[in-house]
């Protein structure tokens, strides 16, 4: 005696945000972002923007943990 | 609906920034600790030993190696270059020399460097991070998955973690203080950004070749497909890219694994946070849009 489980699922219609709603954001924070990561990452290093190293000294282990060259 | 992923990916950073900051402090710092003296006692004849570019000054300080100028950096015109064109003797009275003072006479010392700049540094990281997940995960969800929100989370999270930080970590591993050349950190960052660019590049279109070759046949042969795309043309660019070897001689073998485990692991616990965090979190937020169909799970 098999007991044969047959379930109507019906199609499941997983959410999907329209592009046009994703874009003006995705900007946004891709901006914020790459700044953030800029100071984090490479400020005062291979590129300086504002140069007396207190931002690459104040970041500076965190730098190196996360992987990043630091100098 | 954008905004509420949004502000739920960052904030989900921001757990994953804290917890991520507590093991650096816990597992990473004493490797850079230990890196940091052994830099300071006889951190010169490191730097000169692994210095193939006449790094001529008389190193009587610590400082002085750092400022020796590779051909490339002296053209480059930036503030951080006339800094670092100083003489030496300038120099290591100066407090500006980024990064090379790990000293009381730093500008921001090491107490603080260990601590408050870890934890702001890898929190900025990671909620800067968790906002690029969520914006990804709204371009992924219904398009290349249709999975429930948390799973297309975690398989995106692992992803992330793999393309962002293993992949160009395998190529050009994390380094700790001491080693690397000063002169060389022109081109070891543009090594490592190009790397990660490539492989973000290439993760992309892995996943829409994938994509389509799933349409056709099935989702095992399109997930193969991309992995072995993305694993293929990585594979051939970290082959053919200069390797980056500047560890000094005599710097100690453990100390060096010590340190690379503690960086691995500082980003596995960043983006394993992340994942878990922002499932939870987008699972409510898509859950309530979309009750009607796909809260739907078939448990016998």
């Amino acid at each position: 005696m098999s007991q044969t489980n047959v379930v109507s699922v019906p199609r499941p219609t997983a959410v999907r945000i329209p592009l046009r709603e994703i874009v003006p954001w995705a900007v946004f924070t891709t901006v914020l972002a790459l700044l953030v990561l800029l100071f984090v990452t490479t400020e005062a290093g291979a590129v300086s923007l504002v140069s007396d190293g207190l931002v690459h000294e104040f970041v500076h282990d965190g730098r190196h943990l996360l992987a990043f060259p630091c100098h | 609906m954008m905004k509420t992923l949004l502000v739920r990916g960052m904030l989900a950073g921001l757990v994953a920034g804290v917890l991520a900051a507590g093991f650096a402090y816990l597992v990473g710092e004493p490797s850079v600790g230990d890196a940091i003296a052994l830099e300071e006692s006889h951190g010169t004849q490191a730097h000169d030993a692994a210095s193939h570019d006449a790094a001529s000054h008389d190193a009587a300080s610590h400082d002085a190696p750092p400022h020796a100028e590779s051909p490339g950096r002296a053209g480059s015109g930036d503030a951080a270059a006339h800094e670092h064109s100083e003489s030496p003797d300038h120099a290591a009275e100066s407090d500006a020399a980024p990064g090379h003072n790990h000293g009381d006479d730093a500008l921001v010392g090491r107490g603080v460097q260990s601590t408050l700049g870890l934890l702001t540094g890898v929190t900025g990281y990671a909620v800067a991070v968790g906002g690029l997940f969520a914006i990804a995960f709204a371009v992924v969800q219904g398009r290349v998955t249709t999975l429930r929100p948390r799973v297309s989370v975690a398989l995106l999270a692992a992803g992330g973690f793999a393309v962002a930080v293993l992949v160009p970590f395998l190529k050009y591993p994390a380094n700790p203080p001491a080693v690397g050349q000063a002169g060389t950190i022109e081109d070891r960052t543009a090594l490592y950004f190009g790397f990660l660019a490539l492989s973000v590049v290439t993760a992309m279109v892995a996943v829409a070749v994938g994509r389509a070759a799933a349409d056709r046949a099935g989702a095992a042969s399109g997930g193969l497909l991309g992995v072995g795309v993305y694993v293929t043309v990585m594979a051939v660019a970290g082959a053919l890219l200069p390797a980056v070897d500047e560890v000094p001689d005599g710097f100690p073998g453990s100390l060096l694994w010590d340190f690379r485990l503690a960086s691995l692991g500082t980003q596995v616990v960043l983006w394993c946070a992340l994942g878990l965090v922002f499932a939870m979190l987008a699972e409510k937020a898509l859950g309530r849009g979309s009750r009607d169909g796909h809260a739907v799970t078939v448990r016998q």
